[in-house]
């Protein structure tokens, strides 16, 4: 029955042709093979944010007088709408680690490298757009952490020299968090970012299909030399079996998750209250958040913040740029470039439990 | 007979597997498609958002009297006044935070904690309240009595 | 602009112009000192030492001299003056130093006239003297004695203000130091037969926190109790009025009991007894019991009618007190499992709102008065509690749900497993 609807689609959209491709995909089956599974981790993760935001639009309001008790709503009146809320929570902070944990096994992996350069850059602005995805995502149950995360968050961006206050006046709707706020991160929430993810990761997946999966330098070099020592697995249907696999686990993890330790509500967001002392970002931003605390006030004639927040945009546009630094020739260049991936782990993970631990 | 022989361990491994995968495929999409539809129907309450409440039932309260409802986390006052009306108001003493009540033997609000009186209006008249009771709008719909925030201007 | 043909007229107009300039800068420079009226008093007395320096500053803040009122208002004399022996003559009025036994009928002169007042600020009050005579202060200091406070021992004198005014010695939040002033001082009141450690127990009292800490001007004062102008104590039979003023209904229960008949016939004096005067404290449960807090037990002989009464008000207090918390218990331990509870939340306040509505109840010292109220508020513990228990269940099905889901997961794990292995043998 499954040839034959194969059959009725390939008579009329040329099938066969079409999922070539994908029948002869291979992936290079080596010790270091699953990493290759953290990006069919994070798709699989956005796919379950997709739905389950789905289902949380049919009962969430937007606004400031509604957001709250809408959530309150599904949380205790919809049947299941606990589930659905706790997953979505939990399915976007392991999509976002997901996603940083993907992009730094291809730092290390090196799997950047001509020609998967536009892969890496689409990459990362992915990445960018994820953590978009969970600043705006984070206000919208309107509750006092997430008012005031936003609050500073925002006023952070505003540090910015000469583009700075209209950035945030842009993100806020307005000089202060407001409802506007609150609508205008619910559209970005709902349909920019999705619209600009959509986009770029059909560009990064079909930019893998086309151009393969990248295997270590060092093994490159070994299979080069001698190709019958390569290993490689069918991505149809032995690699996408294991993939179903883990994304099985992840799927009991999200539901072990959302069941042992559903999502908070919160105390609903009041502007007039001052902030509760020791505020902090969502972990994935502790990182920025902390560096931007331990830098003094002042550094030469320039305001700290001012210097962190500008360092911090030019890191992350290096960062996009990463592979052109690297070309085939000169080995010193790669060696930084080795270093700078472990510097850059080990400052990330030792500045978020920083973040995490300080008051 | 042998062709027999050696099919058997492996259609049995075979039904093993068709079992394992097929059953458990099927009960765990169960157990995602049952949460799922459960949750697209709508529940009985329905949600009219923070800024409204069914306080009462329509033949629910007597004239002259009160009845004490609760409106997002705080409790609200509902009064049916002699004359058929209603009206609504916060029923958090602006003193110190005890629950007032409707008082038909003075056609007043009153706190039993310190004394404090409220006029119909939540205007505070006498004791140690020092700001008025909030004033909600009140709407008749069907048989249900609405209250609702009043709209900001 | 009319063209001048006589060239004796810009001559005239300039004149004219200089004069008129002359006469304003006249006015202007002399007018400086007081508002309306001229005051060259405080020319000297500005920059006199103490006591006899009043600033211009500390003087503009007087709520006499913002009226328009002069140092001459009540010291006589002649402020229009700048000669010393003119402003200060006897023909001029001048009075010198007020004599302190003088003060309240000077003030009185002005402040006992309603006509006088109505032209300043017509609901203003104008009884004080007559209340004032009839206080422990009026009455000693009738009888000669000047210790006694008089008007501008409370009200300072050359920067009084208006007891609206939050700096005012006499604004509610400041009364307690003023009157502190002599009835804190052991050695000022040396000679009187009245305790002063009034000021040290109301500033630990409850009504303390509230008025000057938590800012509630509804809270009592010294004033408030004693009165201001008038100020006597309320006396013994009399307390319970006072107190009632605000805690209405303790005060109706308590008329109606059988305390207040045994306390009037044995002269004591109502709610202070179990409650103190100057230094009331929040009450507890711990009043109805056998420790060192316990009141009833100072007089009520233990075994006795009235003890076990007492027993028994205290364990149904107790008892709903209790039900409360473990109600309370339950719902945090649901909320932090992530149910949501908040409708069983409000109905706690309920049930705090019925405790509150017992211990009122008590000052009837009537047992079955006051087990109505513990009942009701059972009930409604009794509600929340089971609405906790519901959401604990709730939260097990939870998971057993997710153990179900689990289990078919694994068998779809199993599954994949051996699929791949089978595929790949």
């Amino acid at each position: 029955m499954f040839a034959a609807l194969l059959h009725w689609l390939d008579e009329r959209f040329d099938w066969d042709d079409l999922t070539a491709p994908l029948r002869h995909k291979t992936v290079p089956s080596h010790r270091l093979s699953y990493w290759y599974f953290l990006g069919g981790i994070t798709l699989f993760l956005f796919v379950i944010q997709v739905l389950t935001g789905i289902l949380l639009l049919l009962y969430y309001r937007p606004g400031a007088n509604e957001a709250f008790e809408s959530v309150q709503y599904i949380m205790t009146r919809v049947r299941f709408g606990w589930l659905v809320r706790s997953i979505h929570s939990w399915s976007a902070n392991l999509m976002i680690f997901t996603a940083f944990a993907h992009m730094f096994s291809v730092l290390f992996l090196k799997a950047y490298r001509k020609p998967r350069e536009l892969t890496w850059v689409t990459g990362v602005i992915l990445l960018f757009l994820v953590m978009g995805f969970g600043f705006s995502g984070y206000l919208l149950p309107w509750n006092t952490l997430a008012f005031f995360a936003t609050k500073v968050g925002t006023e952070i961006t505003g540090q910015v020299p000469v583009v700075g206050k209209p950035m945030m006046i842009f993100l806020r709707g307005g000089e202060e968090v407001t409802g506007a706020t609150l609508t205008r991160f619910f559209g970005f929430h709902v349909a920019v970012l999705p619209g600009l993810v959509t986009v770029l990761l059909l560009l990064h997946v079909l930019l893998v299909q086309r151009l393969g999966m990248s295997v270590p330098p060092k093994l490159e070099v070994q299979w080069t030399a001698n190709p019958s020592a390569k290993r490689e697995m069918r991505f149809l249907p032995n690699f996408l079996l294991r993939e179903l696999m883990a994304w099985y686990v992840a799927l009991g993890v999200l539901g072990a998750l959302a069941a042992v330790f559903p999502w908070n509500l919160g105390v609903k967001a009041d502007p007039f209250v001052s902030a509760p002392a020791g505020i902090k970002p969502e972990w994935y931003f502790l990182f920025m958040f902390q560096t931007l605390k331990l830098i003094p006030s002042k550094v030469w004639f320039i305001d700290g913040e001012v210097l962190g927040v500008l360092a911090f945009g030019l890191v992350g546009l290096l960062w996009i740029l990463l592979p052109f630094f690297e070309s085939d020739q000169p080995s010193h260049m790669k060696r930084w470039i080795t270093g700078l991936s472990v510097f850059a782990l080990a400052y990330v993970l030792g500045m978020s439990v920083y973040g995490y631990l300080a008051k | 007979m042998t062709a027999d022989l050696l099919s058997q361990p492996e259609t049995t491994r075979r039904r093993v597997i068709e079992f394992f995968l097929g059953g458990g495929l099927l009960a765990s999409f169960a157990s995602f498609i049952y949460p799922v539809l459960r949750y697209l129907v709508p529940p009985a309450v329905v949600d009219l958002g923070g800024d409204e409440i069914v306080a009462a039932k329509l033949n629910e309260l007597k004239p002259n009297s009160g009845k004490i409802f609760r409106f997002g986390s705080r409790p609200g006052l509902l009064i049916m006044n002699s004359d058929g009306t209603y009206r609504a108001l916060s029923a958090t003493c602006t003193h110190l935070g005890c629950t007032v009540q409707y008082r038909n033997d003075l056609r007043e609000i009153w706190c039993a904690c310190h004394n404090g009186i409220y006029d119909l209006n939540g205007r505070n008249v006498s004791g140690p309240p020092p700001r008025p009771l909030d004033v909600f709008d009140v709407h008749v719909r069907g048989d249900e009595i609405v209250v609702s925030r009043k709209r900001e201007a | 602009m009319a063209i001048l043909r006589n060239k004796l007229r810009p001559f005239s107009a300039a004149l004219v112009g200089l004069a008129g300039f002359v006469v304003i800068a006249v006015c202007l420079v002399y007018g400086q000192s007081s508002g309306q009226t001229k005051n060259s008093c405080l020319d000297c007395h500005s920059a006199l030492p103490d006591p006899l320096g009043v600033t211009q500053e500390k003087f503009s803040q007087d709520i006499h001299a913002q009226k328009g009122l002069t140092c001459a208002s009540c010291h006589g004399g002649d402020p229009t003056s700048d000669d010393p022996d003119k402003a200060m003559s006897k023909k001029a009025g001048w009075r010198g130093k007020i004599d302190r036994k003088q003060i309240p009928e000077l003030c009185g002169s002005c402040h006992s006239d309603p006509a006088y007042i109505r032209q300043f600020n017509p609901s203003l009050r104008t009884d004080q003297l007559g209340q004032y005579r009839t206080s422990v202060h009026g009455k000693r200091f009738a009888a000669g004695d000047t210790k006694v406070a008089v008007c501008t021992d409370c009200h300072s004198v050359h920067d009084l203000r208006a007891p609206g005014d939050l700096r005012s010695t006499v604004n509610p939040v400041n009364v307690a130091n003023t009157c502190a002033r002599c009835h804190a001082d052991a050695d000022y009141m040396k000679g009187y037969s009245i305790p002063t450690d009034q000021f040290a127990k109301y500033s630990a009292s409850v009504h303390h926190q509230a008025l000057a800490v938590r800012g509630d001007l509804s809270a009592p004062t010294c004033s408030t109790c004693h009165g201001n102008h008038g100020a006597a104590p309320p006396g013994i039979d009399k307390v319970q009025n006072v107190c009632s003023n605000c805690h209405a209904f303790q005060a109706q229960m308590y008329e109606k009991s059988t305390h207040k008949k045994a306390f009037d016939a044995a002269s004591l004096p109502g709610c202070v007894v179990c409650h103190g005067n100057h230094g009331i404290a929040h009450p507890t449960d711990a009043y109805l019991g056998t420790g060192p807090e316990a009141v009833c037990m100072r007089c009520h002989t233990p075994g006795d009618k009235c003890d076990q009464a007492r027993a028994g008000l205290q364990s149904s207090l107790s008892q709903l007190d209790e039900a409360i918390r473990s109600s309370d218990q339950v719902l945090r331990v649901a909320e932090s499992s992530g149910m949501e509870v908040s409708e069983a939340r409000l109905g706690q306040d309920q049930a705090q709102d019925s405790l509150t509505k017992a211990r009122v109840t008590i000052h009837s010292f009537r047992t079955d008065l006051v087990d109505q109220d513990i009942q009701a508020g059972l009930k409604i513990a009794a509600t929340n509690l089971q609405a906790g228990k519901d959401a604990m269940v709730e939260r097990n099905y939870r998971r057993l749900g997710l153990g179900i889901s689990i289990v078919a997961i694994g068998i779809v794990l199993a599954g994949l497993r051996l699929y791949i292995k089978k595929i790949e043998s």
